[in-house]
């Protein structure tokens, strides 16, 4: 599964990525931002496929896509937003927000522009196996990170507990 | 510009970090803030799968996975939180959510 | 010039599928050909269903529209696109324009991976069985806004539901894929064969399975006799239920919820959604023909092996179609004499003529040798429709919760049985060489 025309296709899902982005953060009504942000995941898992990880695209369509946003759009439609969506979008601190990030965005700007120091280019020199992705990845998760694997087991086990008895009506 | 470098996805994985952190510090609707959460988490695992494909090995994908394993449990428990939350009070403005007990 | 033909005629000395070949026109090739054989198979089972129904249920079925209603389903769907489209007054438009969209689009998307033959798929990834489950499982967000952008509540309570019992069942379905994928991973034959310490390494990939199936020389539904039986019975269970088929059609059943999510569709979007369905079916269909029932391999391929039964096998799909075609002939013979129905004879006619050169073309070795894998295929996929119909007509429907406590209840620790017990089937040698150095 080799890329195949990957600038016009980075660039491609690049935007679907990023229009999407501005659209969950900018549209009032929130069934309307979980469909741009589902469009966004699903470009996502498209530049995984361009990284040489089909696995983890293929977990994103599955996890991300097919089953958290679903949640999403099950709780939207659960909680009402009429009401919600009359009302004032934006908090009074928005000036304040928006600085911030451009700030972070400053930093983040300042690093990268050394990037060509910390990792040259030439450094990619490896291409990985792409027949034998989802094998490395199970040998990598069976075998040297056994135990995180366990402990998340773990963890979706309380976040299951934790989400079942908090949306009871009566414990 | 033509050739995708790892620098490229990096500044892809920036950008969406930053449009993440706008809509959680700018929307009053808890819902929405949850997705910019999601945002973020997204634009981290893009981050680490690009620097996968860099230095070669896998360990990058494999805590992208974890990552997306973990910010499923916290979608489920935020909004776990959210319906408790608005069965009490009515609403979904996380600006009414100002007192410690009531 | 040149370099166009050589590009072309460049793929056909491959065994790879165009896409791992990365030859663009013949991908769009096949991508042409799925498209018009599934819309092909939807037309169909259009007709198949309405007429074994209407048998099982001892009527004819229709019968006017052509030679034995063979036209019902272009009538139809030229009703269908004549009909005006109705939006409700309060619905939100960009939604209720999208939802049809996304559900025949993760419909249709699963078919990239489907292997017809060893080198006859569109392409072959090496995550296929996990891209399938998921691109199925986007086809729930569809259903969840067709109901929400309704803005009625028959609607909502029916996509409410019917997502819910989808998201309930994926689970077991995905269960029983992992068990099958490990036992992909071993290197024995027969129905015990496990393949020694260490065996090798396992496959996502549904060519891939499908050459397991083949080198372990035994249908994985037959392997650990009787897991792989409990696990095919699993999923198929599910599939049922994942694509809201009866018995589990509660969510869009017309005596129950006024059909459910699609009821404020109308005339070209309410066809989507049915187009959607069925080819939905016909995938999961696809995913269990390929990872139990041996894919595009012929039946029988270890227990009668050899040139002469292979040749024997071979001549099976030429037989089938010369078979219709005798059947048509019959029919047409038996049609009334009356002037009215010369056009109706002369078509049952000719589509006799049609199906019968068909067959003869199959006794062509060259054709035969390229075309059985997909005949194969195709004709283990038409019996798991044909079940599909057995169960609606046959019966009777599950009411909700029921069908949450089974889903929950039986088939997820059903699953997780079968999961550890092929696991330690599989593991058995390593096991046994643990024991011993633990005795």
């Amino acid at each position: 599964m080799t890329p195949v025309a990957t600038p016009f296709f980075f660039y491609l899902f690049a935007a679907i990525m990023l229009i999407g982005g501005i659209l969950v953060i900018t549209r009032k009504n929130p069934v309307h931002s979980a469909l741009a942000l589902i469009v966004a995941l699903l470009a996502q898992a498209s530049i995984y496929l361009m990284l040489y990880a089909p696995f983890v695209a293929g977990v994103q369509i599955i996890l991300y896509a097919g089953g958290i946003m679903v949640l999403f759009l099950f709780v939207i439609m659960l909680v009402s937003i009429e009401r919600s969506m009359k009302e004032r979008q934006f908090n009074s601190q928005w000036v304040a927000g928006t600085v911030a990030a451009v700030a972070l965005g400053g930093l983040f700007i300042a690093v990268y522009a050394k990037a060509e120091k910390i990792f040259p280019h030439h450094a990619i020199r490896i291409t990985p196996d792409e027949l034998l992705n989802t094998q490395g990845v199970a040998s990598m998760l069976y075998g040297q990170y056994m135990f995180a694997f366990e402990i998340a087991s773990l963890l979706l086990l309380v976040a299951i507990i934790g989400a079942v008895v908090m949306a009871k009506k009566r414990i | 510009m033509l050739h995708i470098t790892t620098l490229h996805y990096l500044v892809l994985g920036a950008a969406l970090f930053l449009l993440g952190v706008v809509g959680v510090l700018t929307r009053r609707n808890v819902v929405i803030v949850l997705m910019s959460i999601e945002l973020i988490l997204n634009a981290v695992n893009l981050n680490l799968v690009a620097f996968s494909r860099l230095w070669g090995g896998l360990h990058g994908q494999v805590f992208a996975i974890f990552i997306i394993t973990d910010a499923a449990a916290e979608a489920a428990v935020g909004l776990g939180i959210l319906i408790a939350f608005f069965r009490n009070k009515e609403t979904v403005n996380i600006d009414e959510v100002n007192l410690l007990k009531w | 010039m040149h370099a166009i033909i050589d590009y072309i005629s460049s793929y056909l000395t491959s065994d790879k599928t165009p896409g791992a070949a990365g030859n663009m026109f013949w991908v769009l090739v096949y991508i042409m050909l799925v498209f018009a054989g599934l819309s092909v198979a939807v037309i169909a089972m259009n007709w198949l269903e309405r007429k074994i129904l209407a048998h099982m249920q001892v009527r004819l079925g229709p019968m006017r529209v052509g030679p034995h209603g063979l036209l019902q389903p272009i009538a139809d769907a030229i009703k269908l696109l004549l009909k005006e489209d109705i939006m409700p007054a309060e619905a939100d438009g960009f939604v209720f324009w999208m939802a049809p969209l996304i559900v025949v689009l993760a419909a249709f998307t699963v078919f990239v991976v489907v292997p017809f033959g060893p080198t006859h798929a569109i392409t072959d990834m090496n995550i296929g069985i996990l891209f399938m489950l998921g691109v199925s499982s986007l086809s729930v967000l569809g259903i969840v806004m067709a109901g929400w952008a309704s803005n009625s509540h028959y609607p909502l309570m029916g996509a409410l539901r019917s997502s819910a019992q989808m998201v309930s069942y994926e689970i077991a379905m995905g269960l029983a894929v992992v068990s099958v994928i490990l036992v992909t991973s071993l290197h024995g034959s027969g129905l015990y064969g496990v393949g020694g310490a260490g065996a090798g390494d396992g496959t996502l990939s549904m060519i891939g399975i499908v050459r397991a199936q083949q080198e372990q020389g035994v249908w994985f539904i037959f392997k650990f006799f009787p897991l792989g039986l409990i696990a095919f019975f699993i999923f198929a269970v599910s599939m049922v239920a994942e694509t809201n088929r009866a018995p589990f059609d509660l969510a869009e059943a017309e005596s129950e919820l006024t059909a459910g999510f699609h009821t404020e569709y109308s005339g070209f979007r309410w066809s989507l959604f049915f187009l959607a369905e069925y080819s939905a079916m016909i995938a999961v269909s696809s995913i269990a023909v390929t990872l139990w029932l041996g894919g595009w391999l012929r039946p029988f391929p270890n227990l009668l092996n050899g040139d002469t039964w292979d040749q024997a096998f071979s001549f099976i799909p030429g037989i089938t179609f010369l078979f219709f075609a005798a059947i048509c002939f019959y029919n047409a013979v038996r049609m009334p004499k009356h002037p009215l129905f010369r056009v109706q004879t002369i078509g049952l006619f000719g589509f006799g003529v049609v199906l019968g050169l068909i067959g003869l073309a199959l006794f062509v070795p060259a054709v035969s040798i390229r075309v059985q894998d997909i005949f194969w295929f195709a004709a283990k996929v038409s019996g798991f429709m044909y079940v599909y119909i057995w169960f609606r007509g046959t019966f009777p429907r599950y009411r909700f919760d029921q069908l949450m406590q089974l889903g929950w209840k039986v088939l997820l620790p059903m699953g997780l049985g079968v999961l550890i017990l092929t696991a330690i089937f599989g593991l058995w040698p390593s096991i046994q060489q643990l024991i011993q150095r633990l005795i």
